[in-house]
């Protein structure tokens, strides 16, 4: 009896935790008037998709989704290529003051974005390099790659040694024991590092709202967010909106759940 | 000799990351810090004004009570998440895991985890539609019910807006700590659970004597990072109330943000990001110092 008591309010617990989602998803496929004569909550007669091509035409949702697997592709892949590189100094290397070093990495990860932002802001426009996708590019591999050294090199400081020696005597210099050696052992790693990398940067909301302003830039998060303020969108559109911005998060948990709940546990480092 | 020449080489490989750390984090940082003692609208040369900005806050009712204001969100991002977390873990891991089998605990944990992994600014455009006050969802099923008197302008009254937001945020949070306690147990040794067990311990014996301690490293990193992300939030704020209503969820993430790019005032904007810096760095430190002591 009290066994189901417990499995019961988790079952609730669970369908709360849902709702939100079955909401939104209920209300975007109805017709406006059918929202306005029966209200959120009654099931839609059929599948309308106005509301979603209404949304997708009005903000041109496919450059938006395009825009932010460019951003968080890109800073994925730089992002792992940079904490390695720091890692292999740092963890492998030893070099000298690395105690240090990795202090400053993982304090660069702490400080708030928005003692960064003006600056950040008013370099990019000196440079050229406002409103494009490039900067938001740099900006985050810097950022995702302070957490991914200092990540990394707790990782390959236990990197065996072994390996590296009967490299070095099989004659391979630094650059290719990188390569053909601690890359490929440390795979895992590096992979559910990409994995983070690529949801963190897809997900962030300040920096890219700062940083790019004209439309055909904007990633979906920053579209949407941006679009919601202005409160110009009808009920129908704002939950198609939503649902569009919550399929893409959905597809990346399900393509990645291995790699997340194998790496979550890695981030509790963080 | 050659060991010091071996081990320089690897300096090289520090190039690209320094190089990256130096221009996108320590330099704007400290250019954030520089701007705060100027008064400056963000063209043309800024003033000097020494510490006229950091005096102005500690007389600015906004500010202050923007901090107020964090606090309570440290609350819905950070306590009651851990303490809920808690309790959500150790039914799932503890009861359905081992009565109803771990693909039922594996697909409730899925469902609460499932927040965690949306883009803030969405869950904000969910949250915003749903606690609308003339056809929001949150209404209308009240009105469903017959509770129509409790139905409010969720995210418009002043005296409520900021426990709608700790609402909302509260769903947010909650599958991270669930997720990370669920996995610091597997590591627990399930034999003090059943030595406890044996003496006659009840679940609730149980948990607060083996599961809470043993999960000490968890829950410290948990409230770490929670706390951090509490006081560094901005996207739900932005999304859901633009630190409104007149100002009664605004926040000093936010704040800075509408004194650089809404009021130009740069210099102020920058002197409170400084402080909110200060803060989290602080905490940081305190946080691993405990944690070290802990350890030892």
């Amino acid at each position: 009896m009290r066994r189901h008591a417990v499995l019961w309010s988790m079952v609730v617990l669970a369908v709360a935790m849902v709702t939100p989602f079955v909401i939104v998803a209920l209300n975007a496929v109805k017709t406006p008037e059918e929202y306005s004569s029966g209200g959120p909550l009654r099931l839609p007669e059929g599948v309308s998709l106005d509301g979603i091509i209404a949304f997708w035409d009005r903000v041109d949702y496919g450059e938006k989704l395009l825009n932010s697997a460019v951003i968080s592709g890109s800073v994925a892949v730089l992002a792992v290529v940079v904490s390695v590189f720091n890692a292999y100094a740092l963890g492998i290397g030893r070099v000298r003051g690395r105690l240090w070093v990795l202090v400053v990495f993982l304090t660069a990860n702490t400080l708030p974005q928005e003692a960064l932002v003006y600056p950040l802001y008013y370099i990019a426009n000196e440079v050229g390099l406002y409103d494009t996708k490039l900067s938001v590019i740099i900006v985050f591999t810097a950022i995702q790659s302070a957490f991914g050294t200092y990540l990394l090199t707790s990782t390959l400081s236990g990197f065996p040694r072994e390996l590296l020696d009967a490299a070095r005597i099989d004659g391979a210099t630094k650059w290719q024991a990188l390569v053909r050696v601690v890359v490929p052992i440390s795979r895992p790693t590096l992979g559910v590092l990409f994995v983070f990398f690529f949801i963190w940067t897809w997900n962030e909301f300040f920096l890219p709202l700062v940083l790019l302003i004209s439309n055909e830039n904007q990633t979906v998060p920053v579209a949407l967010g941006v679009l919601q303020g202005q409160r110009l969108m009808d009920a129908t559109m704002t939950s198609a909106s939503a649902l569009l911005g919550v399929v893409p998060a959905i597809a990346f948990f399900l393509i990645f759940q291995r790699a997340l709940t194998r790496g979550i546990t890695v981030g509790a480092v963080k | 000799m050659s060991a010091l020449r071996e081990r320089r080489s690897y300096l090289l490989y520090l190039v690209p990351g320094g190089l990256l750390l130096l221009a996108v984090i320590l330099v704007p940082f400290g250019m954030n810090i520089g701007i705060s003692f100027t008064e400056w609208t963000g063209v043309g040369e800024p003033e000097w004004v020494g510490a006229e900005n950091y005096l102005r806050l500690l007389s600015d009712g906004t500010f202050w009570a923007s901090f107020r204001h964090n606090v309570a969100l440290v609350v819905a991002m950070a306590v009651v998440p851990t303490l809920l977390g808690l309790v959500v873990a150790a039914a799932l891991f503890d009861h359905i895991g081992k009565h109803f089998g771990s693909r039922h605990a594996a697909v409730l944990r899925a469902c609460v985890y499932l927040p965690q992994v949306l883009p803030i600014a969405v869950a904000g455009i969910v949250w915003s539609w749903i606690l609308a006050p003339k056809d929001g969802a949150l209404n209308e099923v009240l009105r469903a019910v017959g509770l129509e008197a409790l139905a409010r302008n969720w995210l418009g009254d002043p005296d409520l807006a900021l426990w709608s937001l700790m609402g909302v945020l509260v769903w947010m949070q909650l599958g991270y700590p669930v997720v990370i306690f669920m996995a610091g147990m597997g590591r627990l040794d399930p034999a003090l659970h059943e030595a406890a067990e044996l003496d006659g311990a009840s679940w609730w014996g149980r948990f607060r004597h083996v599961t809470v301690p043993g999960l000490r490293p968890e829950i410290f990193v948990v409230l770490l990072t929670c706390t951090i992300a509490a006081l560094k939030v901005f996207a739900p704020i932005y999304v859901l109330t633009r630190g409104g209503p007149g100002g009664a969820t605004n926040v000093p993430a936010y704040y800075s943000f509408q004194n650089f790019f809404e009021r130009t005032r740069v210099g102020y904007g920058a002197a409170i990001a400084t402080v909110l810096t200060v803060l989290v760095l602080v905490l940081t430190a305190v946080f691993l110092r405990v944690q070290q002591r802990g350890e030892r």
